[in-house]
């Protein structure tokens, strides 16, 4: 019969009608902001820094300035200069660390490669979706202070991602540990192998740390030039 | 489907007069492409069509590639007779020729009728500036009818023969073709708060480094 | 160019969509009109010069490039891996089988292999995601038939659900940026196995509430049955591919031809039409969507354990041998290819995508002629494009 079709489907608009009042299927709007839906573990906006310590951050960022996000980013909005001197890192090995850690949201897109391919573990995928900003430039690039975000709220936004980069760096924490610890017994017990023989020799001091030399290794020169064209400080 | 060898035989046998070259592909993926001349490609391609064991009906892909002039730096070892009357000393000599750099339409045929393929077959402009046309297969396939205008705009490669040859993507008042190596970009800089990279460089000409204070 | 009559514009050439009149001695007035870009139905930035004999079209000439970026430059300017997230941007619909595309041209390139589970992976995901492609386009399809919105929003509240999903997996709802040269990205838990599993199973009973709502309905029968007519011989002659092709009663599909990675162990048909209009196409992506769940219910349960990566596989400092790869799947709109050219170096020399929206539209005007602007309307529709991989 000619018009079935068409009240078939105004059966099926009534329906969901109806449905959208009583039934959860079909109730499927969220009222925001007043509901918000929860974001799944995974999402990911915005890159943030890990710092291990909230209470002194710029002290404690993971980053060791390799600048390999920089290099791997692929809209390059990323910027980054690496300190002059170093100072230990999240396993205790002294590092460079990032004296400028710029990154312009308003070109990041939002790809996660940066976090993919950190070997430190220290830049990651931040959950913060209501960015709007009246200005480009001021509020949109990121620095460093506002990047740096500590374990704990990395914790809470990545519950098990965040575990499992914890146990890693633990794991690396303890083998450095060892070796260091190894590396001390083996020069005590060299020392004490040279006294018994020289007993007049004065006793070397234990374990010389093996990379105070290389901490006055100064930067390339470059480092340092395109502060002159940024506005970041 | 017969293998490329015997593909290039048949049209050598089929074609006589016409050049057909096998270019190796080295990668692992290692699909082979027959390399046309100009004068005969149309008729060739037509013939690819057509032919019953063949029936590659389905132009899939054309696509425009860019290889610039480059230096070729060649060393040859050249023995020079040593006037003492000891053994020949040999000598390397170096000389430098500038080959030529051309543009090349590839195209990718497929059979639908007889689900095989893909056959790659291109073709090589003479030179980049002058001579740069090359027969249009759109009366073939006209699939390559968008396709072959995409290249004329992004690598400027004139096809012949095409019944509508202009501008696909680009606006028809732009002059370069972008997609070529040597393309120049506008010099339409944007103040941008942290440059580095070939950004700086440009960052650079446009403004002046401010004067850094003590 | 439009906005060239008599008197000169006072904004020069660039005046916006005017009408202009065109001098036809048998006909009367033609009339030029500029359809597009901001208009409504285009389905993004696209424009239609369309001449018009009274309401019928006498000729019609798409123009592109508004929403061109030249994604091939800026892809031989990234590395392989800088490239993937552009590619979600591609079709922005279905970015979980343009990434699949370009991993898959990757491997073909550089012989990279791919785990068993990553493989059902991706065609989980790729199947998965023409269930989101096919079920917008109908929607669309509808609103272009001027039954404004209530097809499209039951249309999205399911593609919502999918969406949703591909958020929990790879961390962002249409940019997934989810595929790897070797494997997959992220491993999905059981619990995301299962509700996709559940999603899954439950889609039919939305098909067929959706499918009594539309298929049997007059209005819509009448405005599509005998549109748009494309005959076999010059589709394959056009490259048109994807679900158009099949309307017409080409038997071809890269899953059944190519068989690229697991989909020959799949049981699964390829629906055809036989009168090549754009009913016939709305039934395609119907049947397609019904053959998807087909394939999505046995890969959930086939899919086996084991690692998604190829550990051969590298992330950073990748740089495929010298040499070419040309590698194309079944994307939901029809063959999406990407034909790489290394040099050895991290760039590739030469970068092309094959976008299937762009070709399909070669005979937009033959398909067009003779029909109304409504009617051409329904057809671009029906067609099924997406700017992004039009203009690139
Ligand atoms: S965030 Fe990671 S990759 Fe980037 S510079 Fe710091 S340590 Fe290196
Ligand atoms: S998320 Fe992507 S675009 Fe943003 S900073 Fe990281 S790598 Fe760059």
């Amino acid at each position: 019969m000619l018009g079935s079709g068409i009240l078939k489907g105004l059966a099926v608009t009534a329906k969901n009608f109806v449905g959208s009042y009583h039934d959860p299927a079909r109730m499927v709007t969220v009222q925001y902001p007043e509901e918000r839906s929860k974001l799944p573990e995974n999402y990911r906006s915005f890159p943030l820094l890990v710092c291990e310590d909230a209470a002194d951050p710029m002290g404690t960022l993971r980053c060791v300035a390799c600048q390999i996000c920089e290099k791997e980013c692929p809209p390059q909005c990323i910027y980054i200069e690496k300190s002059k001197d170093k100072k230990p890192d999240a396993t205790g090995k002294p590092q460079l660390y990032p004296t400028v850690f710029a990154i312009d949201t308003s070109v990041c897109m939002g790809c996660g490669i940066c976090a993919e391919v950190c070997p430190f573990d220290s830049i990651k995928m931040d959950q913060v979706f209501e960015v709007a900003a009246t200005d480009r430039f001021t509020e949109l690039l990121l620095n460093r202070e506002q990047l740096a975000k500590p374990n704990s709220y990395y914790h809470s936004i990545h519950p098990t991602e965040a575990a499992e980069v914890d146990a890693r760096l633990a794991a690396a924490r303890l083998a450095a540990e060892e070796k260091a610890k190894a590396a001390a017994a083996a020069a005590a017990a060299k020392a004490a192998a040279a006294a018994t023989a020289k007993p007049a020799a004065p006793a070397q001091p234990p374990s010389a740390p093996p990379t105070a030399s290389a901490s006055s290794t100064a930067p390339a020169p470059g480092a340092e030039a395109p502060k002159s064209y940024s506005r970041v400080s | 489907m017969e293998s490329l060898e015997q593909i290039r035989d048949r049209l050598l046998a089929r074609f006589p007069g016409a050049s057909i070259t096998l270019v190796t592909n080295p990668g692992p993926a290692a699909e082979h492409s027959l390399l046309l001349s100009a004068e005969h490609a149309r008729k060739i391609a037509m013939f690819l069509r057509d032919d019953a064991a063949l029936q590659l009906d389905y132009c899939s892909n054309a696509t425009g590639i860019d290889w610039p002039d480059k230096e070729v730096v060649e060393t040859k070892k050249v023995a020079v007779p040593d006037p003492a009357g000891g053994p020949d000393k040999v000598v390397e000599e170096k000389t430098t020729r500038l080959e030529p750099g051309y543009l090349e339409s590839v195209y990718h045929l497929y059979s639908m009728a007889l689900r095989h393929g893909p056959v790659v077959i291109r073709m090589r402009t003479v030179n980049r500036s002058n001579r740069v046309t090359l027969p249009s297969l759109t009366p073939v396939w006209r699939s390559c009818d968008f396709q072959e205008r995409e290249i004329y705009d992004l690598y400027g490669i004139v096809f012949d023969g095409h019944p509508d040859l202009r501008r696909l993507l680009m606006w028809d008042e732009f002059k370069d073709h972008p997609m070529r190596k040597d393309y120049v970009e506008p010099d339409d800089f944007e103040w941008e708060p942290t440059p580095h990279g070939a950004v700086l460089d440009r960052a650079k000409t446009h403004y002046p480094a401010p004067e850094v204070k003590p | 160019m439009i906005g060239t009559g008599s008197a000169p514009s006072p904004f020069g050439q660039l005046s916006g969509p005017t009408v202009r009149k065109v001098k036809d001695p048998f006909h009367g007035d033609l009339l030029e009109v500029s359809m597009g870009p901001q208009h409504p139905s285009t389905h993004g930035v696209f424009r239609m010069d369309v001449t018009l004999d009274g309401e019928v079209i006498v000729k019609l000439k798409p123009v592109f490039g508004y929403l061109h970026r030249n994604h091939e430059k800026i892809a031989e300017n990234t590395s392989y891996l800088g490239s993937m997230p552009y590619t979600d941007r591609l079709d922005y619909l279905s970015s979980m089988s343009t990434n699949w595309a370009y991993a898959l041209a990757v491997e073909k390139l550089a012989g990279l292999t791919v785990p068993d589970r990553a493989q059902y992976l991706r065609i989980i995901l790729a199947e998965l995601t023409r269930l989101v492609n096919h079920v917008c386009l109908v929607g669309f399809l509808f609103n272009d038939l001027g039954t404004s919105f209530t097809p499209l929003l039951y249309a999205f509240r399911e593609r919502e659900k999918i969406i949703d999903l591909f958020e929990a997996l790879s961390g962002s709802r249409m940019m997934c940026n989810y595929q790897r040269f070797g494997g997959c990205r992220v491993d999905p838990t059981p619990e995301w196995l299962a509700a996709a599993s559940r999603l899954v199973d439950n889609f039919p009973s939305f098909l067929d509430e959706y499918e009594s709502m539309l298929t049997g309905n007059e209005i819509m029968l009448a405005r599509t049955q005998g549109v748009g007519r494309l005959d076999p011989k010059h589709a394959i002659n056009a490259g048109i591919t994807g679900p158009v092709l099949r309307a017409s009663g080409v038997n071809y599909d890269l899953r059944k031809v190519d068989g690229y990675g697991f989909y020959p162990r799949f049981d699964f048909r390829i629906p055809l039409g036989d009168h090549g209009d754009t009913y016939d196409r709305y039934m395609m992506r119907i049947l397609e969507m019904r053959e998807s769940v087909k394939i999505l219910q046995q890969a959930f349960r086939e899919l086996p354990a084991g690692p998604i990566m190829d550990p051969k596989a590298k992330l950073r400092g990748f740089r495929p041998k010298p040499g070419e790869a040309y590698g194309r799947l079944e994307s939901p709109k029809g063959e999406l290819g990407f034909y790489l050219l290394s040099d050895g170096s991290p760039n590739p020399y030469r970068y092309r995508v094959r976008p299937p929206s762009l070709i399909n539209l070669t005979l937009l005007e033959e398909m067009c002629l003779g029909h109304t602007v409504a009617d051409a309307v329904v057809i671009l529709g029906s067609i099924d494009i997406v700017l992004g991989e039009v203009d690139r």
